[in-house]
């Protein structure tokens, strides 16, 4: 079938080079677990994985949290109708709007020459004279919140259509507060679905490279970057460690898609 | 809800609100800002009538259109085979088609690179590469849109009417399948174009013309043009949104995750 032709030529084949080339020595092709060894003491490079997973880590759950309220006020919230739609609209654009012309777009709007930093500045505070830089890891969470707060309304909006009205009524009509609603009943309800968004948002920022890459030029020191240095030139010296440090990536995004799904399961239960 | 909550709600939406705005704002008042002193669309007549825009452009327009064909022509048969005769490989093969969520695209690209650029496999200079990998990297999107589409109609009447009036494999793919599910592919195969037209690390590592690169490296030389280039894209992203939005009913969560960040 050309189907498996195809995914073999181009997607299974070359992903197993990845993980054959990680365990296999450079010169004498031998079995070896020497990258592995070496990646994981390897000060530079568990340093690269230390920063994208705390970037992953805080873009997550900020757009997270921030998507979730934003989806919970859309809906629920006692907004006229067409919020909602507009807003789903907006998200679907934002979410897709990354890349290359996401970091141009912050660096119009927060570079030093930036359209706000020149307003900020004009009313007295330069936000450059107080720490503020576009170009490092805060500068940088911030463009990423761009595109993850709306994968998170996008996904989270039909848990939330999930909660059923009569919950509310029955939790009310038992004489639970607003408080016991929301820690008894909603909130262990939408826990996993918050949960599992949350994870798909990490790998989300995980993966990223383009916009990391257009805004800082390569400067911050996330695995995707050190990646792309080293498939333009080979600054780890051995291609062996390139490689196991590619399939490191790999783990992790496996091991996030893994979470998500039990997660997944778990919501189901009681949103369908 | 009460009183309370709903000024919250309001509060939440306008931050959201200028948190999606000012960068598109401030984009395009930069844009406008080429000519010292005043507002004017210079910028937008230096870019648009570079040729390596044109060049760029155009060259990820093909890129784009490719993919689409390649990906109806791989994923359509083997969707409508799944479901008709081999049910038993439908797991294995959505397996396969999710296998990009996981890879990220540096990986993906650094893999590919190493794997073509040594004989026997010495493609990687072949355009064809950069389409099979745009393919690969549309396929989630592209394979779910092609099984929604057919699990809406009865691929086996429709496969047996065609059959016993004395049509071929080929006519009834083509000519009865595939009309059948055009307005539900619609919206997968507008995904792919709008990761194609904004993919960057695919063409910029194996070294092809694209609109992305092109403008990451606009960002390196000029100041006022790229931001041009941003707001063109902003809009190309609008419009395709705005295409799926009205055919394909547009399932929330299908949103891209593992595209050109």
């Amino acid at each position: 079938m050309p189907f498996f032709l195809f995914a073999l030529l181009f997607l299974l084949y070359p992903a197993s080079i990845l993980g054959a080339r990680s365990f296999q020595d450079t010169k004498t092709h031998a079995f070896t677990f020497k990258y592995v060894v070496q990646l994981l003491h390897d000060p530079y490079l568990l340093g690269a994985y230390w920063i994208s997973i705390k970037i992953s880590l805080l873009t997550a759950v900020g757009g997270g949290v921030f998507g979730f309220l934003l989806a919970f006020s859309a809906i629920r919230g006692g907004l006229p109708r067409f919020v909602r739609s507009s807003l789903m609209t907006f998200c679907g654009v934002a979410s897709n709007f990354a890349g290359v012309p996401l970091a141009f777009a912050f660096i119009a709007l927060l570079s030093p020459s930036g359209e706000l930093t020149r307003w900020l500045t004009s009313v007295g505070f330069n936000p450059y004279y107080h720490g503020f830089t576009l170009y490092t890891f805060w500068g940088l969470s911030m463009v990423y919140l761009y595109f993850q707060f709306p994968l998170m309304v996008l996904i989270i909006a039909p848990a939330i259509d999930g909660l059923r009205r009569e919950w509310l009524e029955a939790a009310e009509n038992l004489g639970a507060s607003s408080f016991q609603y929301w820690r008894y009943v909603a909130f262990p309800i939408l826990l996993p679905a918050i949960l599992g968004t949350m994870i798909l948002l990490f790998g989300n920022s995980f993966g990223a490279f383009a916009t990391a890459q257009a805004l800082t030029g390569g400067q911050i020191n996330l695995v995707t970057i050190v990646i792309g240095s080293e498939l333009r030139g080979d600054i780890l010296g051995d291609p062996g460690l390139g490689y196991a440090l590619a399939l490191g990536m790999v783990v992790v995004m496996a091991l996030a898609i893994v979470g998500r799904t039990i997660l997944q399961r778990k919501s189901e239960r009681w949103l369908r | 809800m009460r009183r309370g909550g709903q000024v919250w709600a309001w509060f939440w939406m306008i931050l959201g609100i200028v948190y999606f705005f000012l960068p598109l704002v401030a984009t395009f008042l930069f844009s406008l800002r080429a000519k010292l002193g005043v507002l004017s669309f210079v910028a937008y007549q230096n870019v648009l009538s570079d040729p390596d825009f044109v060049y760029s452009f155009s060259a990820s327009v093909l890129w784009a259109v490719l993919t689409m064909v390649v990906g109806i022509l791989i994923f359509v048969p083997t969707a409508y085979v799944i479901r008709l005769r081999l049910p038993q490989f439908r797991t294995p093969v959505e397996f396969i088609t999710l296998l990009p969520f996981v890879i990220p695209a540096i990986v993906y690209v650094f893999s590919l690179v190493r794997t073509f650029s040594r004989p026997p496999l010495l493609i990687v200079d072949s355009p064809a590469l950069l389409v099979a990998a745009y393919t690969v990297l549309s396929m989630p999107y592209m394979y779910s849109a092609v099984d929604t589409g057919l699990r809406a109609i009865d691929v086996r009447t429709l496969t047996e009417a065609a059959q016993s009036l004395g049509a071929g494999w080929g006519t009834i793919l083509f000519r009865i399948i595939l009309p059948s599910i055009r307005v539900a592919i619609l919206s997968g195969t507008f995904l792919s174009f709008a990761i194609v037209m904004g993919e960057y690390i695919l063409a910029q590592y194996l070294v092809k013309p694209a609109f992305a690169p092109y403008m990451a490296y606009l960002i390196q030389q000029k100041a006022y043009e790229p931001a041009a280039l941003a707001v063109v894209s902003f809009a190309l992203t609008w419009a395709s949104m705005g295409i799926i939005q009205l055919f394909g009913r547009g399932a929330p969560g299908r949103a891209q995750v593992a595209g050109g960040h």
